[in-house]
């Protein structure tokens, strides 16, 4: 049987998170779940099974640098491969997301099939 | 020895040379047959080589040519699969080529339908604004920029929402005025061909896009300055530019239209329900 993909999508835009679960949505088998800010994740992370995280930075109550951090330091979501998709394209922002547990950094605006070769990377899945 | 004892010895030499000569004759016959015997063999011999010979070079030529036939049948199909292989792997790197474009294509659409979906999600004007803000920065990837619309009365364009920068920092741009204000007026999308240049970033934007309907502009969207990670624009910013100048100018209209309306039929209720006695 084919395998699922669970994501989370974790922007506080939703044209970003229409976006994104376009792009995912051409990886067979996939299901996706939104949400807008880091406390809104945690609360979908409960109880539920994901493959892989896709997390802006930017967002209200709580963002995506504290909610990484939390994550990395949860055992139950420590081998979850983390995405990270930010306006914020300077290194020392990239070294901090790194630092602290992701597994990958893209700047916004996003390409598509830059996206979908991270995600199938960590995945491992055959184009 | 005695004269008759003399004799018969010379009748019995004589008869042994004549036995003699007569086997030594035989022996020459028997010689004689011998070496024509040998001789018939010989030519035999050589007339069975030689037909061997051409009944071989015969049989060679046959298969040579066999042989030659299957190696110039063989060459050419080799040939035409060479080619079809060649026709193939052009046709290959061809769809591969345009696989690519089509990919390119079908991920600009996404961009744009997204775009266009979010601007035409709902009939809030602050939300639409704010629509248009996530667009400008996710999609295009512009760090400092505003929404400037029309002021009818004061024939003025005013900041009504900004990214990066204090909207009462933006000035007012008097229409036919300025950079923005020449948008405005003219209608023409205006994009600065030097993104590294140094310039004055308030004075001197990257780019001012009208929003029209139809040929009246309600507004501009003035970018300022792109994220760090934006070196230039591409063909997708272009067309969702163009898509924002009508899409976003139709959704704020009817956004605003929805607001009066909504505004008007709250003022006829309330007089309604005051003429009706309900009120008081």
């Amino acid at each position: 049987m084919a395998e699922t993909y669970n994501f989370l999508v974790v922007d506080d835009s939703p044209t970003m998170r229409q976006l994104i679960t376009f792009a995912l949505k051409r990886i067979h088998n996939c299901q996706i779940t939104e949400a807008n800010d880091g406390v809104d994740a945690l609360k979908k992370l409960s109880g539920n099974k994901f493959s892989l995280i896709l997390l802006d930075i930017n967002m209200p109550l709580m963002d995506g640098l504290k909610l990484l951090s939390i994550l990395r330091g949860n055992p139950t979501y420590n081998d979850v491969p983390i995405v990270i998709i930010t306006t914020e394209g300077a290194d020392a922002d990239r070294e901090k997301a790194m630092k602290l547990g992701a597994n990958a950094y893209i700047a916004k605006p996003i390409q598509t099939n830059e996206l979908l070769k991270v995600v199938r990377g960590f995945l491992k899945i055959d184009e | 020895m005695s004269k008759d004892e003399g004799d018969i010895k010379e009748v019995d030499l004589s008869k042994k040379v004549e036995d003699f000569l007569q086997v030594f004759k035989k022996g020459e016959e028997f010689t004689q047959e011998l070496l024509k015997e040998n001789e018939r063999l010989r030519y035999k011999i050589v007339k069975l080589e030689e037909d061997i010979r051409a009944g071989k070079k015969g049989s060679d030529n046959s298969q040579t040519k066999l042989l030659k036939d299957t190696i110039s049948q063989l060459e050419e199909e080799k040939n035409y699969l060479t080619n079809k292989f060649r026709e193939v792997e052009a046709e290959n790197k061809d769809f591969a080529a345009r696989y690519v474009e089509v990919e390119e294509e079908n991920n600009n659409l996404a961009n744009l339908y997204v775009a266009s979906y979010q601007l035409h999600s709902t009939l809030d004007v602050q939300e639409v604004l704010k629509i248009i803000l996530e667009i400008i920065i996710n999609l295009i990837g512009a760090e400092k920029f505003a929404l400037m619309v029309l002021d009818e009365e004061m024939n003025e364009l005013v900041a009504a929402a900004a990214e990066g920068i204090d909207k009462r920092d933006i000035p007012n741009a008097k229409v036919g005025e300025g950079l923005v204000g020449t948008v405005a007026k003219t209608g023409e999308s205006f994009f600065e061909k030097d993104l590294e240049k140094k310039r004055d970033e308030l004075s001197e934007p990257l780019v001012c896009i009208p929003l029209k309907i139809k040929e009246h502009v309600i507004g501009v969207i003035v970018v300022f300055t792109l994220l760090l990670q934006k070196k230039n624009f591409t063909r997708v910013d272009y067309e969702l530019f163009s898509m924002l100048a009508g899409h976003a100018a139709t959704a704020i209209f009817s956004s605003r239209l929805y607001a009066q309306s909504e505004r008007k039929l709250s003022t006829i209720q309330g007089f309604l329900e005051l003429l009706s006695g309900k009120r008081k």
